[in-house]
């Protein structure tokens, strides 16, 4: 073996990641910047209207990749803090909690711009759909993941709560979802379809595009908030005196 | 050793029935206000009967769960059960059938009485009792996880039901559901089938993450 192996348990102490973070974070929000305008002007300017929906369906740039991230970052949230849970890196936990409100908001914005886009298709600002009604408790998870941690004061009992929180949630997901969807059938017949056959393929590429703005976009806020994080628990160490300059 | 655990805490319940008889009260105050809420229409009472029973019952149960550990968490005791030599899975099950024979049974008793204010036929009323007979097992085994999660945590007793209401929406679908179609004569084994695979899983496997997060409460 003549090459040195590369560390990549270097990178799970706080004290290198740190710097690693910081270099990495104006990469994310110039790719997030770039991938948002192309998306936005692909979705605004250059795809068609919907010959049904008229001009209004154009939230679904927002909205679709505001959905998709929120049940994502459920995912990473869960498994960063699995790991956190299992092997007791501390950064893991730290990267669980900074994703959560964002994963929050996403959820909110999801379940905004459904209202906006709601209103003026179905008249309704808000139908007990099936979709709707999971996406509005996976609000609550988040919310109550937050709460969870915010109301513990030891971060390190507040880490691992929260870690079996949010393992315990991923678990309960597909289960809300499906009975969700099944008491809708059972109560009333499926009015709304939102499946539409065939999606004109810029309308495709704007909305992947818009995906990867929100994507690189949750990156750099996560990475951002981890670092204040790592900051703020880790204050009495020599690095973090060093960072500050103290 | 499981059932002296169970033994001990039915024991406990008995020695403190106020505790429990204030559960029961406000699963029936909390049932009663809804005819003066909506109006006391013999058609509308009929339809919103089962969900109305249903969610009383959740929040009942809710009520009931900071019980579940705080006492023994206080005292000391949990932290004996915890070196005992059965897992500390098994004495959360244990404490989850007992707190379910205290809290459960009572309301799936109590119910037809209360379905009966709410003109439900006597077929609905043998499926409301029989569904909360099935479901509230797993009320009481989720509602562990959450209860061991805000163990000596401030303002717990908000923080639980923030936690754990969510993950109540299936059973109270599918129980709610079971009482629906009953109502509305349509056949309720489906719903009672989910309703009790829900039970299962979840007095089976809740205990363990339950269990888990008691030990980093006693850390």
């Amino acid at each position: 073996m003549s090459h040195r192996p590369f560390h990549w348990y270097r990178y799970a102490s706080p004290q290198a990641f740190y710097p690693l973070a910081g270099r990495m974070i104006p990469w994310f929000w110039a790719l997030a910047a770039i991938f948002g305008v192309a998306g936005l002007s692909v979705g605004f300017l250059i795809a068609p209207g919907d010959a049904q929906q008229g001009e209004g369906y154009r939230i679904i740039f927002l909205h679709v990749p505001a959905s998709w991230m929120s049940m994502f970052l459920y995912l990473v949230m869960a498994f960063w803090a699995g790991l956190g849970l299992a092997f007791r890196f501390r950064l893991s936990s730290m990267m669980a909690s900074a994703l959560a409100p964002t994963g929050a908001m996403f959820a909110f914005l999801s379940l905004w711009t459904g209202a906006l886009w709601g209103k003026p298709m179905w008249g309704a600002w808000w139908v007990w759909d099936a979709r709707l009604t999971s996406e509005l408790i996976l609000l609550f998870l988040y919310l109550g993941f937050i709460a969870l941690q915010a109301a513990i004061d030891d971060p390190r009992r507040a880490d691992q709560a929260g870690a079996i929180l949010a393992l315990v949630g991923v678990v309960n997901i597909p289960i809300i979802y499906f009975s969700v969807k099944w008491w809708n059938t059972l109560h009333q017949g499926s009015s709304l379809n939102l499946a539409r056959s065939s999606m004109a393929t810029t309308m495709l590429y704007g909305m992947l595009l818009c995906a990867l703005a929100c994507w690189m976009y949750a990156i750099a806020i996560s990475l951002m908030r981890a670092r204040r994080i790592m900051l703020e628990r880790e204050k009495d160490t020599l690095w973090v005196r060093k960072e500050l300059g103290f | 050793m499981i059932l002296a655990v169970i033994a001990r805490d039915l024991r406990l319940a008995l020695r403190r029935r106020a505790d429990l008889a204030a559960v029961l009260f406000f699963f029936v105050i909390v049932v009663s206000l809804f005819p003066l809420g909506v109006g006391p229409e013999p058609e509308r009472l009929r339809e919103i009967a089962p969900g109305v029973l249903w969610v009383a019952a959740l929040l009942a149960t809710l009520l009931s769960l900071p019980r579940l550990f705080a006492d023994d968490f206080r005292d000391g005791t949990l932290e004996q059960l915890a070196l005992a030599p059965l897992p500390l899975g098994l004495t959360v099950f244990a404490k989850v059938l007992a707190h379910w024979l205290v809290c459960g049974v009572p309301l799936a008793v109590l119910s037809p009485l209360l379905g009966l204010q709410f003109g439900l036929s006597g077929e609905a009323l043998v499926v409301l009792s029989g569904a909360l007979f099935i479901g509230t097992p797993a009320l009481s085994g989720i509602g562990a996880i959450g209860a061991a999660l805000t163990l000596g945590v401030r303002g717990g007793g908000v923080l639980v039901s923030l936690l754990i209401l969510p993950l109540y929406t299936p059973v109270l679908i599918f129980g709610a559901g079971a009482v629906d179609a009953a109502v509305n004569g349509i056949g309720v084994e489906a719903h009672l089938s989910l309703l009790a695979a829900l039970t299962l899983a979840g007095v089976f496997f809740a205990p363990w993450p339950a269990a888990a997060a008691l030990r980093i409460a006693l850390e």
